[in-house]
């Protein structure tokens, strides 16, 4: 149940969106998405979109794990 | 460029430190950390535990009996998520499941939106749907219900055993005997409270506190930097979960469970019962309250030999339990932990890496 899996939204319609994940399509909702957008990646929690991945974010991340590469050379 | 989960270890060994213990409080870091033989990497001194973090585990045999009698009920469909299907009440063996065998009607769900349809296509049968889980179920179901309200749906209800981690945490922390120096974070409860939500750990407690994802190097990372911080005896909330975790959270989906649920006691497997530890629905929706619309009961504390409820508050591995491997397995499970693929002892079970 708690099992989120990253989809990308392929299809909204209202609260309703299509996330594809490896080509594989589910009904999702993303009520708690602010302004989804096609192309999208969120994480979803039992059927409902629970937030957004960022690219930025994503960077950051990478950034960190390079500053911890740092410390251990 | 990423460190390799080689390099975290070693940098987890490097670091002077007496016994240590951590504390995980979701079911799929329960089941990552098995999967990944994460246990067996680490150093002898660095001992991981599996704490109340699987929303089946956490939910009392009483609550399950009083479920499986709400099942029998005429023109009633049971909709629920796979997780609980199994899960006996105190009575070994007897569980939806069984009841369906029965004849009751159980439906599994993977969204509660998925309850709210089976209860349109059913206008003559009553639909409960079972609310299991923590703030990261919280939000959809409080959509859910919200929105059988729009849609006029006088025949689905909710029995909500929604529970909130704060609350969970304060009581394991206040129990005798404790022994935890630091909290692996459960990365998409975080998602939604966001690092404001686990601030009270190193506030209210001096307790280390990382939130983590869900890869293997995220959870190295996550227990090196709770390492780093008892060595340095500076705890803090630190965010190992960026990519999903913002400070603040997710501020929609906290707007749509405080507009469903409100706070109220509630009961715990191993840890009893907990004020303000559960999320019931408000005054105003009790029209799709189904404790109310059905008068459910819950009966006195079941008697069991299972001891999921001290495995789960960190006193117990799962080999302790005098059931693990003989009279409890996957394939018949007499606990909650062994049924539950996140469960703490069927991750043990299943990967029996420790």
């Amino acid at each position: 149940m708690c099992l989120a899996v990253p989809l990308k939204l392929i299809e909204i319609h209202g609260n309703d969106a299509i996330g594809d994940a490896m080509g594989v399509q589910r009904k999702i909702r993303v009520d708690f998405i602010p302004e989804p957008k096609i192309g999208d990646y969120v994480i979803v929690h039992a059927g409902f979109a629970i937030e957004r991945l960022p690219e930025q974010q994503a960077l950051e991340d990478l950034e960190s794990w390079g500053e911890l590469d740092e410390a251990l050379r | 460029m990423k460190p390799s989960a080689e390099q975290l270890l070693a940098a987890i060994r490097g670091l002077p430190l007496p016994k240590v213990r951590l504390m995980e409080v979701c079911g799929t870091h329960t089941m990552a950390i098995a999967e990944a033989g994460i246990r067996s990497l680490l150093p002898e001194n660095v001992k991981l535990l599996s704490g109340p973090g699987c929303p089946v585990c956490v939910t009392p045999a009483e609550v399950i009996d009083a479920v499986l009698t709400l099942a029998m009920e005429k023109n009633l469909i049971l909709a629920s998520y796979g997780d609980m299907i199994r899960v006996p009440g105190s009575i070994p063996g007897d569980s939806l499941q069984r009841r369906r065998a029965l004849g009751a009607d159980v439906r599994v769900c993977y969204s509660p939106m998925d309850a709210l349809d089976i209860a349109e296509a059913n206008p003559a049968k009553e639909v409960v749907f079972l609310g299991v889980g923590f703030e990261t179920t919280a939000p959809g179901t409080a959509a859910a219900v919200l929105s059988a309200a729009e849609r006029g749906l006088s025949n689905f209800s909710v029995w909500s055993m929604l529970k909130t981690v704060e609350p969970a945490l304060r009581a394991l922390m206040a129990m005798d005997g404790f022994n935890v120096q630091g909290f692996l974070c459960p990365g998409h409860v975080a998602t939604i409270l966001g690092e404001e939500g686990f601030r009270f750990l190193p506030q209210d407690y001096g307790m280390p506190a990382v939130i983590s994802g869900f890869e293997p190097e995220d959870i190295l990372l996550a227990v090196y930097k709770l390492l780093r911080q008892i060595a340095d005896g500076a705890p803090k909330v630190e965010n190992e979960y960026t990519r999903a975790v913002r400070p603040e959270g997710n501020p929609l989906a906290k707007a749509v469970m405080a507009k469903c649920f409100t706070p109220r006691r509630d009961l715990w497997r191993g840890l009893g019962e907990i004020p303000q530890s559960g999320l019931g629905l408000r005054e105003e929706l009790a029209a799709f309250d189904a404790e109310k619309k059905f008068g459910v009961e819950i009966p006195g504390p079941a008697k069991t030999a299972c001891r999921c409820g001290e495995v789960i508050t960190g006193r117990m591995d799962p080999t302790g339990c005098p059931l693990f491997g003989s009279r409890c397995t996957p394939e018949d499970p007499v606990g909650p932990c062994m049924v539950s693929s996140e469960g703490a002892c069927a991750a043990w079970y299943k990967y029996s890496d420790q």
